[in-house]
């Protein structure tokens, strides 16, 4: 089991904590999926302290924390936004987003290596939301980090393994780097998909914050990412084009 | 002095950041940053404001 910055995660699903109906579904939905990781962010305070109510329901969750750089167009508002989280969390750990384009949320990936790099060298644990270019992971690679992030599909948008080829590649390549598929999960079998091209985990949010009913959708992801992980260690048989009949043909008796 | 707290236009006593911090009554865990620049917590009674400002308070928000 590959480790993350030297944790070992309690499972492989990070779930983000934006969008639910309510705080209490919140708190259920992570504690009944099992996540190991809750992905959180900074924004302006409010009247009232109500980041302060948030961190406390943060904290009774007992998960690890992975701050985010989310909405962060700059390589300067990515790093000042890393050290702000750093504080408040009082962890290395830092997902980094570096937005590229508006509709698509794409990762600029050119900031993004830039980032990475600074970030590294300040002490930081950088998880970098990418793509599945194989180029700018060897960048990010050398750029210090030990994670690689790249995107199923565009956030939120719930499509799936946009580019299986190509995340396989990635798998291929990096045989002993940590791989999260991050973003674009919609379905559970969507998460057993990555998990059985072998990546370590699956980090997911809006796919069970805006279901219908989130608490049940959590326990659903997580019993597709562990039956996922298993269908991968049981070494799947390759597909076929044409049939192969599984009874033995030999012994059939001649009736006909 | 005038300055600009999370975007919007403010007339404060405060001296240093810590003392905005007091005055507008932000409290536990907030990071801070002044044009843009981030301030730690253990500089922020050294942080002397000027008129002008833009000061940023974030906490800790949903996120995926």
């Amino acid at each position: 089991m590959k480790t993350f910055y030297g944790i070992d995660l309690p499972n492989p699903l990070m779930l983000g904590t934006a969008q639910y109906p309510s705080p209490a579904i919140l708190e259920q939905a992570v504690r009944e999926s099992g996540a190991g990781v809750a992905t959180v962010s900074l924004r302006r305070e409010g009247a009232g302290g109500t980041g302060q109510a948030f961190w406390q329901i943060v904290q009774d969750l007992g998960v690890l924390i992975l701050p985010n750089t989310a909405g962060c167009h700059t390589v300067k508002e990515a790093v000042t936004t890393a050290h702000m989280a750093r504080e408040v969390f009082d962890t290395k750990w830092i997902k980094l987003e570096l937005i590229g384009h508006t509709d698509s949320l794409q990762p600029d990936v050119f900031q993004l290596v830039e980032a990475a790099r600074v970030l590294t060298e300040d002490g930081f644990q950088v998880f970098p939301y990418t793509t599945e270019d194989l180029i700018v992971a060897e960048r990010l690679l050398m750029a210090g980090c030990e994670i690689l992030m790249p995107w199923g599909a565009p956030i939120g948008s719930g499509r799936g393994l946009n580019n299986e080829y190509a995340l396989r590649a990635m798998r291929a390549e990096y045989p002993d780097v940590p791989l999260v598929i991050d973003a674009g999960i919609g379905l559970p079998s969507h998460a057993a998909h990555a998990m059985e091209l072998g990546y370590d985990a699956v980090l997911l949010n809006t796919a069970v914050a805006r279901a219908g009913d989130p608490v049940v959708m959590a326990r659903a992801m997580m019993g597709a990412i562990q039956a996922g992980r298993l269908a991968h260690e049981a070494d799947p048989i390759a597909a076929r084009d044409m049939a192969e009949a599984s009874t033995p043909v030999i012994g059939k008796a001649f009736l006909s | 002095m005038k300055i600009v707290l999370n975007g919007e236009a403010r007339e404060v006593a405060a001296s240093t950041l810590s003392d905005l911090l007091a005055e507008c009554g932000f409290s536990g865990r907030v990071a801070t940053a002044v044009n843009e620049d981030f301030i730690s917590a253990v500089l922020r009674d050294h942080q002397v404001l000027q008129d002008g400002d833009r000061i940023e308070v974030v906490a800790p928000m949903q996120g995926g």
